[in-house]
Order: structure tokens, then sequence, then C-alpha cells
């Protein structure tokens, strides 16, 4: 017990996980706001934007996250000289976001095209047998039955996401989890034990609510047919 | 001939001055999936006010031909034209044929996440851009007639199947259809149900609404039908008013198809 006081006391632990928090929830709604784009590109009449929509999940999906948080460092930032931010720190942040948000993206579309496979044809006939456009029947009935859903796959996504999270190290965040128990492992090896477990069951303890609710919403809102 | 005496000829041979070409024709009409030729040879036209049932064994393309009247299935060669415009390609202009075009589908199709009236709203209001209460208004009106307009707030899965296919008649009707497609309504329906259904599509066929509809429910194509078409294997083999089809059937295959669903 004294080793986790003497850790919890010399590290601000609590504020890492909030780091992790922070990354997940901007990168939980830029990957969402992309995600959308994506599917509606993926599922739109236009076989070009299907195509391009297509390559892009299956470039993301099938791409190491590491690699791509160390391009944003090595080849966005160094290379491509593109920055959030003067201030290194708060340009880390971004960065990393932005490659979290940009692999996320892709497990979003597909989350929510597995959504889309819940929605009967028979919707979308419907909806245009009445005259209403692609872009209508999109918003008004396909989409809002697809996203109830896919809860569920979604959820899982939010979960790999926020445990992905961690990777921001390789986008030198220097301030998140993973950077901090290197760190630790590093000035304290006699206590790895208690290093591990509180990392692990922090996110469990993070996760777990998450999964409930994510259950919970689920069933909830499933479209009674 | 001028246009104008193009007209006043039109006048002579149709003296209430109604249009003179049919309200949905089919000419040539040929689709195929894959191997199988779904649609050979379809020749059809249907006048405005006239009831048309099609019906046939499964399988023999009625429900595809049906489909093909909104596009919702493509033809591979023909021409289908409705009020005498050919049948747009995709995108607006077909979006704004398939709104004077109702549609009642087999299965109901209801907007699962949306309550009975906004069911029936949402056309008028995104299509035809009608103010929230003159839809709302409309829609009651539309829901009264078919009897369930007690019903307005509920979802479409608190309803029982016969009330469902109502409202699905209903959302078809607030777009005012030039004509309405009915591809098998009451196929999906508990039997006790059936009924609740043809008493709605009779009163619409009374009123004078042009309809195609594809059915098994024989009694209502002889006592609503103005014309009964008969299809096998994709191509139409008889058309005639339901007293010459049902008393008088002239080919083997409508002889068979009558003994096999008429002896019980």
């Amino acid at each position: 017990m004294n080793a986790f006081a003497q850790l919890f006391s010399q590290y601000d632990i609590p504020g890492a996980f909030l780091v992790n928090i922070e990354l997940t929830l901007w990168s939980a709604l830029f990957s969402t706001i992309l995600g959308v784009m994506l599917l509606l590109m993926r599922i739109s009449p236009i076989s070009s934007l299907r195509r391009i929509a297509r390559g892009y999940v299956e470039l993301f999906k099938n791409m190491p996250l590491t690699i791509i948080m160390v391009f944003m460092v090595l080849g966005v930032y160094a290379q491509l000289k593109l920055s959030f931010s003067t201030t290194f720190a708060t340009n880390f942040f971004w960065l990393a976001i932005t490659g979290l948000s940009l692999y996320t993206a892709a497990f979003v579309c597909e989350s929510l095209r597995s959504g889309i496979n819940t929605v009967p044809i028979g919707q979308a006939e419907a909806a245009r047998a009445l005259g209403l456009n692609f872009w209508q029947a999109a918003t008004q009935v396909i989409l809002p039955q697809a996203i109830r859903g896919s809860v569920a796959p979604l959820g899982n996504t939010f979960i790999a996401l926020l445990k992905n999270s961690t990777v921001a190290a390789a986008a030198s965040v220097a301030t998140e989890t993973s950077t901090m128990m290197s760190e630790m492992i590093e000035y304290h090896a006699d206590l790895i034990v208690p290093i591990f477990l509180t990392f692990a069951f922090g996110y469990v303890i993070l996760i777990i609510p998450f999964g409930a609710l994510t259950t919970y919403l689920s069933n909830k809102l499933a479209v009674r047919r | 001939m001028s246009e104008q005496q193009e007209q006043q000829a039109a006048k002579i041979a149709d003296p209430q001055g109604q249009d003179t070409h049919p309200l949905v024709e089919l000419t040539h009409v040929e689709k195929h999936f894959g191997h199988l030729h779904v649609l050979k040879d379809i020749n059809l036209a249907v006048n405005k006010g006239e009831v048309l049932v099609v019906v046939g064994p499964s399988g023999s393309g009625k429900s595809t031909m049906c489909r093909t009247i909104n596009r919702l299935e493509t033809i591979d060669s023909g021409d289908i034209r409705i009020d005498g415009k050919p049948l747009p390609q995709e995108g607006k202009e077909l979006a704004a044929l398939r709104a004077e075009v109702g549609m009642v589908f087999q299965s109901f199709n209801l907007f699962a996440n949306k309550t009975i009236l906004e069911n029936v709203t949402l056309a008028p209001i995104k299509v035809r851009h009608m103010p929230k209460d003159e839809a709302e208004n409309l829609a009651m009106d539309l829901l009264a007639r078919v009897g369930v307009d007690s019903q307005a707030e509920k979802m479409p899965a608190q309803l029982s199947g016969g009330q469902q296919q109502r409202v699905a008649i209903a959302r078809a009707l607030a777009m005012k259809p030039k004509v309405m497609l009915f591809d098998e309504p009451t196929s999906a329906l508990d039997p006790e149900m059936v009924n609740e259904v043809l008493d709605v599509m009779t009163e619409l066929a009374h009123e004078g609404m042009t309809m195609i509809c594809v059915t098994h429910e024989m009694g209502f194509a002889r006592n609503v039908a103005d014309r009964v078409v008969f299809m096998a294997d994709g191509k139409i083999l008889e058309s005639g008013t339901p007293d010459e089809f049902f008393e008088h059937p002239k080919t083997d295959r409508a002889k068979d198809f009558l003994s096999k669903i008429l002896t019980h």
C-alpha cells in the first residue's frame, strides 16, 4: 500500500489519465464527424465518392496506429512543417488528436455501416418512393436508425480509442499515461508491479462504466420493428 | 397538322377534354436478373381512373413490373411513360416523378424511427415544402379516412399489420399522387386484417383513383378491378374485364392458375 501512496504522491496520476480522456473526447468528436461523412460517401449514389471513402477506410483500418502517430510528428510536422501551435506540448497534443481521429474515423465508418445493414432495404425504398432525395432519405430515415443499430460497435470503437490514446506517446505527448508509466518504471524499478496495477486498473475502472452504458443504450435505443 | 388543330382533334376524340394518352404506359419493356428473363416484352396502358389488378403465379414478374413503374427496378430496354413523360434517370427529376406515384409495399415499410403522424407528414414537408401545421392537418384527415387517427402518436411497431398498412396508404396519399401502386399489399397480413386494408383500397377505387394492384385477392380483383391482367413467366398472357378473365379465360396457363386457386 505504501508503494501506491508513494507513486500517487510523487506523480500526478489522475492528471495523466485526464490527458488521455481529453485526447479521447476530442478524437471521438472529430472521428465521428469524419466517420459520418465517410459513411455518407460510402452509401451515396455517386460511385467516385464511394470509391474514395472505401479507399480511405481500407487504408486507415489496416495501417498500424503507431505508424500514423509517428508520421504525424515526423512527416506532417517535421517534414511538411504543418503545426497547430508554437507551443510544443499543445502542438503535439493536437497532432496526436489528428492522428487518432483519422485512424478512428475508419472504424466509426465501419461501425455505422454495420448499423446500416440492420436497416431493412424497404425503409430506403419507401423513402425514395415518396420522392425524398438521397440526403433527405439518409438524414431522416436511414442514419437515425443506423446509429441506433450501431451503438454497440460504436461503443467498442470508442473503448478502443481510449486505450489507443496511450499511443499518443509516439506523437510525443509527454503528459499522458503510457509516457508517465515508462518514466515511473525508469526511476522506480522496484515498484514495477504496483506501477502496472495502477495503470491497468485505472483503465479498467474507466472503461467498465462506459461498456455498461453502451449495453444499456444499445438496448434502450434499439429500433422496434 | 398545327398544334392548335391537333388540340381540336383531341377535343373531338375526347369531348371531356381529358388527356388522350394513358396515365401509365409500358411499351416493349424487358428486364433480366442475371440469366433470368423476368419481364418479356411487357406492353401495358393504364388510363386515368382505371383500376388495374395484376394476378399470376409467384415469380411471374408481376411485382417486378409494378416496381419498374417508379424505377425501384431499372429496365434493360423498352419505354415507360407516366402521364406522357418518359421515366427520368436518377436525380431530381426522378424524385419529382416518384412524388407523383404513390407506392404501397407488401412489408408496409413505415419509417421505424418516426411516429405514425410523422410518417405521413415527412414527405409533404420535405418534398412539397408544406408548412408543418398544414401537413399535420392533412395527415390527420387521411389517418381518419383510413381509420387510424387515434394511433397518430404511436410508433409503427405498436400497431397491428393491418393498421400499419392503412397508415402506409395514408402516407402515399398525402403526396396527392396521380397513380397508386400496390405491391401485394395484403400478402404479409394475418387473414383477419386483410379486409380492413381491402376496404380502404375499394373506397379509394370508388373515389376514382388510378390504381395498379398486384395481389392474390381474387375477390378484390373480381369486384373492384376495371381490368385484370394475368402474368406468367414474365409475360402478360391475358388482359380483360374481371368477367372475361374469371369466367372465360383464354389461355391454358390462366385456366390452370384459376383452377388451382378457385377450387377451395
